[in-house]
């Protein structure tokens, strides 16, 4: 599809020189004085179009070749309109661009004509001098037959509403509601007059005007809509399609209630609302009405009439696609009326709680029903509407079985997204749905990760926080399960030579059955997790390596960071404390993906140390199971990261200073603890198949160690002891447990500094257990602190100075900063 | 309102960096939203206007791109190939999917990005927050089919370099200025008349 004559086209055009491209305009200009345009003319200005297009950098045309581009907007020729437009586009405008909107070329406004006068739009005027010339056509035009200039209008006026609704004035604003009433509601009710399907009769005098159709065939009833047919059709039909595509934004952008950007209007309806208002509860008198009020009973009307229409069954399928679009456009602009106009909920619901309805039991409507719970959630409350049915199904069924259609997944989670707060207040439980939810994420991480980044926060609270976190953890596992899931389901007898012949197997054995239960749960509350998590992670090991597991992988580190950033502001120490429980239990419970594995140790490792410093009192509170993990040896080697972070906040923490009830005791048993496991590792050679235990591991158990034995004084002889072997073993040259020399002579240094501070117990005390002022410095804050700094930066310029004073400048300084 | 169209290539080009992809074809629809939301912000030139819109276009053409990789990574399908006439099926096989652009990144108001990946090539709809995003969906499909039939794109050409005229018609009666139509089987086809007319010329 892409081929290597496009690209060489592209570098062309790029490369092009600036004689070249001189020649190349001259020759253009000469041919497009020629009163013939013909195949040559097209193909260079295409060719001229690729070369501006090319580039990011502005080409600039010489003025006769822009001047003569700028006439051809006008030709009758639509390929020349079409390629002087775009060509135009590409460069700049030309000096004297107000010209452009201020000529009388309005019966020359084409469509690519407007399009430039868009792209180039400097300022708010140029677009308000547009929207007076397209509105002042609009107004003055003859019928004119297949031009269909009038259609033009609405797509412009709506896209400059997207950007600077302020354009049109307020008669603007009301001369089109009226034109837009009309069009909607009042189109011809007979078929224009078509393409040639009876060629040998001409003359629509001898035939009757036959009346449009329905989707399904019959003949249609009531005013004409954007699902009815015929052979051809007449210029207001097609303003009824245009109109009714602009129609949602437009009764967007001039909503009184959220959107402030026109005053004048707002003031004047919010008025004459209150009185109106009584006033549309019947249709009858709707005449009566001003424009803007006309404009949303007859919207209302329309939408009625599409709903009823879309029940009809479509003869093609592209129709039936439209009737779903139609339905969802149709509740979305009843939503806005109603939220304008509250009168209208009580005329609307019933028409929408029928749709319910009719709809809810059939899953391929499920993107239609986003728009109609946002209406029950909006309206709902005040109509007195039981809402469960809906939210059992936008929380329950839809992701539970349509987790893998990426628009539904986006439009729903959207749906979360923008009604958060209301969400939390009138259905509160939804977060208890957090499994289901989570399945759109196992499924397709990365087209919704971000949405989650958003969410999460929210289905975080104290009461499912340990089962959330559970889920988290097993969010690879879900994603294996679903893709199982999905598979089972199309394959009735497992392929021989499957790839995923084990753990389909697995799936559809009766025995495992719960496990894969409970990870499709739909709703929490049923228990954290499963006690045969290991099993369940040994039949879906050789998922490890499938994409689509490995992607849900690589977005559990954000979404924990997102989960432990909110767990602490909701949570109590109590809760804080099980968290870490759930840490360390976790930590070798995860599925084998390489990876994974280190980055969620990570993740565990940073959170930890961040419980612990916020509440200190947590490593008193969970003494027990954490001197368990730093007593068993075999965690040096599986879980270096976090087992090296539980000494540290043992080492640190563990102390009278910031527990008043740590006793000699437990300082002695945790010291024995550690004792042990570094006794183990310095003295023999790791297991076979493990590497050695990293120089870090070591040095924080001494660290940790000394610590303990600062606060007991009792323990320090046996550290010192532990200390000076240290230093002979390492007399005797390499050691078993150390790969790296230097590193090793690190240890040792650190064994040496440690042994001397301990042989001065008071001071070791206050070193290795300094009060928090001292270990958070001041700096300049604090003048007695900043003299330390003072010194030592003297020292060192003074140092540099002597040490550049004595080397020649030609021999390289060895000397490297303290 | 869709705020742009865009063709650019979701295969692996040797002249960029991986990930990167040559944008083709776009076109972004209704004045410069640089213009009308800029804020405090100086006034820009209009070739900085031009720069910046090609900027924005570019991340749009990256983020897709990496979308559509990580979508076929996951599946697993075998891509495959093609011949002309055969479009229909390379539309059914075609991935597609929607990606969430937040506000500010690049453009100033949160869109959904709407694209569908045949082949080597990806059709993108940027599409504004509100957007009734089932039609954007069967609009951006149907757009699809006819640029891969008018421009021959199955085949080895490079009409959607050198023929970009025809999409620009295409999309002025499918697409005008951006604005999503509700269009039943006789209204399109009758625009797909006109167009065809035009494309024979």
């Amino acid at each position: 599809m892409y081929s290597h004559g496009s690209e060489s086209f592209i570098k062309q055009a790029r490369g092009i020189q600036e004689p070249e491209l001189q020649k190349f305009y001259s020759r253009l200009i000469k041919l497009l004085q020629g009163k013939e345009l013909g195949h040559e003319t097209i193909d260079s200005l295409q060719r001229l179009h690729l070369i501006l297009s090319a580039t990011k950098y502005t080409r600039t045309l010489p003025t006769d070749l822009q001047n003569r581009l700028v006439s051809l907007l006008s030709s009758p020729v639509e390929q020349l309109q079409v390629l002087s437009s775009a060509v135009l586009r590409e460069t700049l405008p030309p000096a004297g661009q107000e010209a452009n909107y201020s000529q009388d070329i309005s019966s020359q406004l084409n469509c690519h004509t407007a399009s430039l006068l868009l792209a180039q739009a400097g300022s708010q005027d140029n677009l308000s001098s547009l929207c007076a010339l397209l509105l002042r056509s609009l107004e003055n035009r003859p019928s004119d037959g297949p031009n269909h200039s009038a259609t033009r209008t609405l797509p412009i006026v709506n896209t400059i509403l997207t950007h600077s609704p302020q354009c049109l004035t307020e008669d603007q604003v009301t001369l089109l509601s009226k034109k837009l009433v009309d069009w909607l509601r009042y189109a011809s009710t007979t078929q224009g007059s078509g393409a040639s399907s009876g060629g040998f009769f001409t003359g629509s005098r001898s035939r009757q005007p036959l009346p449009i159709a329905e989707l399904d065939g019959t003949v249609s009833g009531d005013f004409f809509t954007v699902l009815c047919v015929g052979q051809g059709f007449t210029e207001d039909q097609w303003m009824n399609v245009y109109s009714f595509s602009v129609l949602r934004h437009w009764l967007l952008t001039f909503q009184s209630v959220s959107s402030g950007s026109i005053p004048d209007i707002d003031d004047r309806s919010e008025i004459d609302g209150s009185v109106v208002s009584m006033v549309s509860a019947t249709s009858s008198s709707s005449r009566l009405l001003p424009p803007k009020e006309r404009l949303r009973e007859k919207a209302f009307q329309y939408c009625q009439r599409l709903i009823e229409q879309c029940d009809r069954k479509a003869q093609k399928r592209t129709d039936t696609d439209l009737q779903k679009a139609c339905l969802i456009e149709a509740v979305c602009i009843l939503d806005c009326v109603c939220v304008e106009d509250a009168s209208m909920v009580y005329r609307a619901f019933p028409c929408i709680k029928a749709l319910f309805g009719r709809l809810s039991s059939d899953l391929s409507f499920a993107r239609v029903l986003l728009p109609v719970a946002q209406f029950y959630l909006n309206h709902g409350e005040m109509a007195a509407v039981d809402c469960e049915a809906m939210w059992r199904l936008v929380f329950g069924r839809f992701p539970a079985e349509l987790f893998n259609d990426p628009f539904l997944a986006h439009e729903l989670l959207r749906f979360l997204r923008l009604n958060l707060e209301s969400l939390q207040l009138q259905v509160p439980q939804y977060t208890r749905h957090f499994p289901n939810l989570l399945k759109f994420l196992a499924w397709d991480s990365p087209a919704v990760v971000d949405d989650f980044v958003d969410l999460l926060p929210s289905l975080v609270t104290s009461g499912t926080a340990l089962e959330l976190l559970h889920t988290l953890l097993d969010l690879p596992c879900l994603s294996a399960t679903l893709l199982l899931q999905l598979r089972s389901m199309c394959l009735p007898i497992s392929e021989s030579g499957g790839r995923s012949l084990a753990s389909m197997d697995a799936f559809r054995n009766p025995s495992f059955r719960g496990l894969f239960l409970f990870l499709l749960r739909g709703e929490a509350g049923s228990g954290d997790t499963i006690d045969r998590l290991n099993t369940l992670l040994e039949l879906l090991s050789e998922a490890a390596n499938w994409p689509r597991v490995v992607q849900c992988a690589q977005t559990v580190p954000i979404l924990l960071h997102i989960f432990f950033n909110t767990i602490i502001t909701v949570a109590d120490k109590a809760l804080l404390g099980q968290v870490i429980l759930v840490l360390l239990e976790r930590s070798s419970l995860l599925l084998n993906i390489p990876k994974y594995i280190i980055e969620i140790h990570r993740v565990f490792s940073r959170q930890l140390l961040r419980l612990c410093k916020l509440h200190p009192t947590l490593v008193m509170d969970q003494s027990h199971e954490l001197l368990d993990f730093a007593g068993a040896t075999s965690n040096v080697y599986s879980k270096e990261e976090i087992y090296t972070h539980v000494v540290w906040a043992l080492g640190e923490y563990l102390s009278v200073s910031y527990d008043s009830r740590c006793s000699v005791k437990l300082i002695t048993s945790c010291f024995e603890a550690l004792e042990a496991v570094l006794f183990e590792i310095t003295s023999s050679a790791p297991p076979p198949g493990t590497g050695c235990p990293a120089p870090r591991v070591i040095t924080t158990l001494m660290n940790a160690l000394a610590k303990l034995a600062s606060r007991s004084h009792d323990l320090i002889p046996r550290v010192s002891l532990f200390l000076s072997k240290m230093r002979n073993v390492s007399r005797s040259g390499s050691v078993s447990w150390c790969a790296d020399e230097e590193d090793l002579v690190s240890i040792v240094t650190l064994g040496e500094e440690l042994w001397s501070l301990l042989k001065m117990p008071g001071v070791a005390q206050s070193v290795l257990n300094p009060p928090p002022h001292v270990a958070t410095p001041q700096w300049h804050r604090d003048t007695n602190v900043a003299m330390p700094l003072q010194l030592r930066t003297l020292t060192r310029l003074t140092q540099a100075h002597a040490s550049h004073a004595q080397h020649t400048p030609a021999s390289p300084s060895a000397h490297t900063g303290t | 309102m869709v705020r742009c169209f865009i063709i650019h290539t979701v295969c692996p080009i040797n002249a960029l960096a991986p990930g990167e992809s040559r944008v083709l074809y776009s076109r972004v629809f209704g004045p410069d939203e640089a213009v009308f939301h800029g804020g405090q912000q100086r006034q820009l030139t209009p070739q900085e206007r031009r720069l910046l819109s090609a900027e924005k276009v570019s991340v749009v053409a990256r983020q897709v791109h990496s979308a559509v990789s990580m979508c076929r990574d996951a599946s697993g399908r075998p891509l495959m190939e093609t011949l002309p006439g055969e479009e229909t099926l390379a539309l059914q096989d075609a991935d597609s999917g929607v990606v969430r652009l937040r506000s500010g990144d690049p453009f100033s108001e949160e869109t959904s990005v709407l694209w569908m990946a045949v082949q080597s090539l990806g059709f993108v709809l940027v599409c504004e927050p509100h957007e009734n995003l089932l039609l954007a969906e069967g609009t951006l499909r149907n757009l699809t089919r006819q640029c891969l039939e008018h421009l021959h794109m199955l085949g080895q050409g490079s009409e959607v370099l050198l023929k970009s005229n025809r999409i620009d018609v295409l999309l002025s009666r499918l697409l005008p200025h951006g604005q999503l139509l509700f269009l039943n089987h006789r209204f399109a086809q009758s625009l797909e008349k006109d167009v065809a007319a035009y494309m024979n010329k």
